[in-house]
C-alpha cells in the first residue's frame, strides 16, 4: 500500500522557484484547452487567437504594449509592498483616485496648451494614489486594521466616488447628460509611442519605474529594510527597522504606482474621465506581481504575458466567439495554479511505498 | 562483556558502518554504535562532529549513504521519523517542533492519542513528577525557549518510547531540574528504555551515562565508560586537545555606571507575558553582570526593554538610564549607535534573517557603519565587513554569501556575537549566548565577553546555565516571576543558593527587597 505525503523540503528548491510561473502558465493553458473543447471550439484556434494573434500585427503589438503599461506599473509598485508582507490589494481604487486627480487638472485647464499640464497630471495622479493608500496605512499603523480589507473596501469607495463625479461635478456640461467628462485636450494626453498604434509613452514610465524598482530592492537601504520586514519581522524589530515605516512605505509606493497607472489610462486610450477607467488592472496587477516572482525583471515578463491575455481575450471574443469572461477566467486560473505550484518551493510530495514495510 | 547491568541483553539498536556525506563534508565516516536496553548512552562531540547527522539517521529524517541499522537485531531502513516513532524511537530536539498558535496540550495531542482533558492532567502530573512544570492550556508562542523544551520532553515521555534521544536537554534547566531530569531518565532506563544522550557537558555525562561514544570529525574515536574516565581525557578525545577555559583576570571594576535601571515596573500587555516589578539593575564599565533564572521569569521582557525592541515610554514606572541619560524612547538602531549592542537568544529569525546571506545579515545591524552611502548599499563594504567577522571569529561557513539558516547553531552564534562586537560596544547585552552551542564555540564566546569587559566595556549576560554565570560574571542577580534579586558578588554566593532562588525558594532577604 503506498501513500502520498506532502512534506517540507529541507532547503527550498531554487529550480522550483523559477519553474513555478512556467508550470502555472502551462497548467492554465491546458485547462483553458479543456474548457474550450467543452464549449465546442477548436482549442488550437482559440489558443492561437489568445496567445499568438496579438503579436502578429502592428495593431496587436500596440494594444499589448498599451495594456502592459498599467499592469507593469501596478505590479512593480505592489511587489515592493508584498516583499514586506504589506498586502495592498486595492490598487484598483488607487488607480481610480489617481485617474480622478489627474483628470481634475486636465478638465480645469482644458483650454490650456501648456506643456506642464501632463507633468502636473502625472504628479497629481501619484498624489491621488498615495492619498488613497495612505488611508489604509494610517488605519493599519494606528488601529492595526487589516490592510487587505481596508484597501479592498476602499476600492469600492473609489468607484462610487468616480460615479458621483462623472454624473455630477466633473460631467461634461455639453455632453447630453452622459456620465463622462469633457474630452481632454492634446496637451493632457500622452504621446503615441509607435506610429499607427494606441501604445503611448506611459509605458516608458513603467519601464523606468522597473529599473528604479530593481535598484531600490537590490541596492538601497530602505529596500533592504522592507525585505527584512517581510522575511523576518522580529529580526526587523531587533535591527530597529520600524514596522510602521515598512507599512507606510510599502503602501505609498504601491499607491503611487497605481495612481500613475490611472493617469496613463485617462490621459491615454480613454482621453477623458468616464465610469470605467480600468478593466480590473488593479487586481490583475496582483497576479502579475506574483507571477513575476516579485522580481522586477520577472514582473516585466509577467506584465507582457498578462497584456497578451487581455488583448487575446478581446480578439477571441470577436473572431472565435469566446465569451468576454474568458480573460477573467484565465487570470483566475493563473493565480490558483500559481499558488498551488508555489507550495512545491517549500514542500515536496513523497511516495511512501512498500519500503516502509521492509 | 564483564560489565553487569543492561549489557546482558542483545542491543536494541546497532549501527554498522554508517556513512553520510554532504556536498561539502563527510558528516559520518563509517560509524558503529551499539545501544542496549536500559542503557544511558552518551554521544559526545563538538559541533560539526556529526552527532546531529547520526541522530537524524537513527530518527529517519535522513538516509545514510551506506551502512546498516539494526533495530532489535533486525535490519531496518528507517525511512521517516514517523516510522521511527512507530518503532518506539522518540527524540527531543534542540530546535523545537511545536505549533506556536496551539496550546501545550493541543501540541502534545498531535503526537499522543487521548482526550485533551486527560492529556492535560497527564501533562501536569508528569510536569510535577519531573520538574517540567508548564500550564497545559498556555499558547506555545508565549513560552520561552526553556519552557518549550519542557513541552518537547513531556511529549516524548508520554509516548513511552523504547529508545529516547535527547539533544543537549539540560542546557535550559535549573540545577534542581537537572537532578530531577536525571532521576527521570534513570527511572526511564530502569524500565528498559534505552537513552541516547547528546551533550558536551562532561560532568553530566560522567554522572548520568553508562557508556559514551565519542565522535570527532565524523569518526568514532572511542567508546568508553565515562564513570571510569576522567573529564580531561574525555575532553581530549572529543576535541583532540585541551578544552579552552575562559581566564578571568582579577581586574578592578571601574566605577563608571553604564546602565542603570531604577525601580522599573511594567505590566505585560500579553496575557501570558510576565509583568516586571521593581527592577533595579546596574552595570558598570569593566564589569560582567549576570542574570540567572529559569526562562520565562521576565528575562525576555527585560531584554526587550533594554534592546529597544520594546520601547519604554510612559506605560510603566521607573527609570532606564544609559550613561546617565534616559534611553527608553530610542529605537534599537539609535541605541546601537550609542554603544549598546544586544544579542538575542533566538538566532534564527531575530538575531539573523534566516533566508538571507551573512553579508545581508551584517548589514542588518551594521548599516550605520559606513556600509550605506546616500541610502544605497555599498556591497564591497558590506562583504568586507562580513568577511572580516567570519575570519576573526572562526565562523565555519561557505563565505559571506552563505545563507544564515545553513549555518550550524554555534557558527551562526559566533557570527552574530562577532558582528555586534565589531561595533565595539560600550555595553554588551547577551541573552543565552551559548545555548545549543558546542563547547569550543561556547568557550570562545565567553572569552570574548571577558575580553570585552577587560577593555572597559560593560557586559550584561542573561543565562540559564549556572556554570557559565559562575565562570565569567562578577555580579549575579536572579530573575524570578518578574522580579530581580539584589545583586550579589559571584565569589560570595554558591550554586545551591542561586539554584534555590531560581525556583523561588530563596529567603525573603535574598529576594528583591523593595
Amino acid at each position: 500500500m503506498s501513500r502520498l505525503r506532502v512534506e517540507p523540503r529541507v532547503t527550498e528548491s531554487v529550480i522550483a522557484q523559477y519553474l513555478v510561473p512556467v508550470v502555472a502558465i502551462v497548467l492554465t493553458l491546458l485547462s483553458g484547452t479543456v474548457l474550450f473543447t467543452f464549449l465546442g471550439k477548436a482549442p488550437s484556434a482559440v489558443l492561437y487567437t489568445f496567445l499568438i494573434e496579438p503579436l502578429t500585427s502592428r495593431f496587436g503589438i500596440g494594444e499589448v504594449l498599451l495594456k502592459m503599461a498599467p499592469l507593469l506599473l501596478i505590479a512593480q509598485g505592489l511587489a515592493i509592498g508584498f516583499r514586506a508582507r504589506v498586502w495592498n490589494i486595492g490598487a484598483e481604487g488607487q488607480l481610480i483616485i489617481g485617474g480622478i486627480f489627474a483628470s481634475v487638472i486636465a478638465i480645469h485647464y482644458n483650454e490650456s496648451e501648456s506643456t506642464w499640464i501632463l507633468p502636473a497630471m502625472v504628479f497629481a495622479g501619484m498624489l491621488g494614489g498615495i492619498f488613497w493608500a495612505s488611508i489604509a496605512a494610517y488605519l493599519r499603523v494606528r488601529f492595526n486594521a487589516n490592510e487587505i480589507l481596508v484597501t479592498f473596501m476602499l476600492s469600492s469607495v473609489a468607484l462610487q466616488i468616480l460615479y458621483f463625479l462623472v454624473t455630477g461635478p466633473l460631467r461634461d456640461p455639453d455632453g447630453f447628460n452622459f456620465p463622462q467628462s469633457v474630452v481632454f485636450a492634446d496637451s493632457a494626453l500622452f504621446g503615441v509611442l509607435i506610429e499607427g498604434t494606441r501604445a503611448n509613452t506611459s509605458l516608458l514610465i513603467g519601464l523606468t519605474l522597473s529599473v528604479l524598482a530593481y535598484v531600490f530592492i537590490r541596492h538601497s537601504l530602505p529596500g533592504f529594510k522592507l525585505s527584512v520586514s517581510g522575511a523576518a519581522p522580529r529580526a526587523a524589530r531587533y535591527a530597529g527597522f520600524a514596522e510602521s515605516q515598512a507599512i507606510w512605505l510599502g503602501l505609498i509606493i504601491g499607491g503611487a504606482a497605481a495612481g500613475l497607472a490611472g493617469v496613463g489610462e485617462v490621459a491615454g486610450p480613454i482621453g477623458q474621465l468616464q465610469r470605467t477607467i480600468s478593466p480590473g488592472y488593479g487586481f490583475a496587477g496582483i497576479i502579475v506581481a506574483f507571477l513575476g516572482g516579485l522580481h522586477p525583471i520577472g514582473i516585466c515578463l509577467a506584465a507582457f504575458f498578462m497584456a497578451i491575455l487581455y488583448v487575446g481575450g478581446d480578439m477571441a471574443l470577436i473572431s472565435v466567439g469566446i465569451p468576454n469572461a474568458a480573460t477573467t477566467i484565465f487570470q483566475g486560473m493563473l493565480l490558483i495554479f500559481y499558488l498551488a505550484s508555489y507550495l512545491f518551493v517549500h514542500y515536496r510530495i513523497s511516495f511512501q511505498g512498500r519500503a516502509a514495510a521492509t | 562483556m564483564t560489565k553487569q547491568g543492561p549489557r546482558n541483553d542483545p542491543p536494541i539498536l546497532e549501527l554498522r558502518g554508517i556513512t553520510k556525506s554532504y556536498p561539502t563534508v563527510l558528516a559520518n565516516d563509517s560509524v558503529d554504535l551499539e545501544v542496549f536496553p536500559g542503557e544511558i548512552h552518551a554521544v559526545l562531540g563538538e559541533n560539526g562532529a556529526g552527532k546531529s547527522t547520526l541522530m537524524k539517521v537513527i530518527y529517519g529524517s535522513t538516509q545514510p549513504d551506506s551502512g546498516e541499522i539494526l533495530w532489535q537485531q533486525e535490519n531496518r531502513t528507517i525511512r521517516s521519523p514517523a516510522l521511527a516513532r512507530s518503532l518506539g524511537i522518540g527524540m527531543v530536539f534542540q530546535h523545537f517542533s511545536l505549533f506556536e498558535t496551539l496550546t501545550v496540550a493541543q501540541n502534545i495531542s498531535l503526537a499522543v492519542p487521548g482526550k485533551l482533558e486527560d492529556l492535560s492532567a497527564r501533562i501536569v502530573e508528569i510536569g510535577h513528577k519531573f520538574g517540567l512544570e508548564v500550564a497545559p492550556d498556555t499558547l506555545v508562542y508565549s513560552l520561552s525557549v526553556g519552557e518549550r523544551q519542557r513541552v518537547e520532553i513531556i511529549r516524548c515521555i508520554l509516548q513511552n518510547p523504547k529508545l529516547l534521544i535527547l539533544d543537549e536537554p539540560t542546557s535550559v534547566l535549573p540545577p534542581q531540574g537537572i537532578d530531577q531530569l536525571f532521576k527521570t531518565l534513570r527511572q526511564l532506563a530502569d524500565t528498559g528504555c534505552a537513552i541516547i544522550y547528546i551533550s558536551h557537558k562532561l560532568e553530566e555525562i560522567r554522572a548520568l551515562c553508562d557508556e559514551a561514544t565519542i565522535l570527532r570529525q565524523g569518526k568514532v574515536v572511542g567508546t568508553v565508560d565515562p564513570k571510569d574516565t576522567s573529564t580531561s581525557s574525555l575532553a581530549r578525545m572529543m576535541i583532540g586537545g585541551e578544552i579552552p577555559i575562559s581566564e578571568k583576570s582579577n581586574h578592578k571594576n571601574e566605577s563608571k555606571v553604564l546602565l542603570k535601571i531604577d525601580r522599573l515596573s511594567l505590566s505585560s500587555a500579553d496575557p501570558y507575558g510576565v509583568s516586571l516589578k521593581d527592577i533595579c539593575l546596574q552595570v558598570n564599565a569593566g564589569e560582567v553582570v549576570g542574570i540567572a533564572g529559569v526562562s520565562g521569569n521576565g528575562q525576555s521582557e527585560l531584554m526587550q526593554l533594554i534592546s529597544g525592541e520594546q520601547r519604554f515610554v510612559t506605560e510603566g514606572q521607573g527609570d532606564l538610564l544609559f550613561e546617565g541619560n534616559p534611553f527608553g524612547h530610542l529605537d534599537p538602531a539609535e541605541r546601537r549607535s550609542l554603544g549598546l549592542n544586544f544579542v538575542p537568544e533566538e538566532r534564527l529569525g531575530r538575531g539573523a534573517v534566516p533566508p538571507m546571506s551573512l553579508s545581508d545579515n551584517t548589514l542588518l545591524t551594521g548599516f550605520s557603519q559606513g556600509m550605506v552611502q546616500r541610502q544605497l548599499i555599498v556591497r564591497k563594504e558590506v562583504n568586507a565587513a562580513a568577511e572580516k567577522c567570519i575570519d576573526a571569529h572562526d565562523v565555519r561557513c561557505g563565505g559571506f554569501s552563505a545563507i544564515a539558516q545553513s549555518l550550524s547553531g554555534g557558527n551562526l552564534q559566533k557570527f552574530i556575537v562577532g558582528r555586534e562586537l565589531s561595533m565595539t560596544p560600550k555595553l554588551f547585552v547577551v541573552s543565552q549566548p551559548t545555548w545549543g552551542v558546542d563547547v569550543g564555540a561556547a568557550a570562545n564566546i565567553r572569552q570574548q565577553l571577558l575580553l570585552l569587559a577587560e577593555r572597559g566595556s560593560g557586559v550584561l549576560l542573561v543565562s540559564e546555565e549556572l556554570d557559565e554565570l559562575f565562570e565569567i560574571t562578577d555580579t549575579l542577580c536572579v530573575a524570578y516571576r518578574g522580579q530581580l534579586s539584589k545583586p550579589m558578588l559571584t565569589q560570595e554566593v554558591d550554586r545551591l543558593t542561586i539554584g534555590r532562588m531560581m525556583t523561588g525558594l530563596g529567603t525573603t532577604e535574598e529576594r528583591a527587597a523593595s
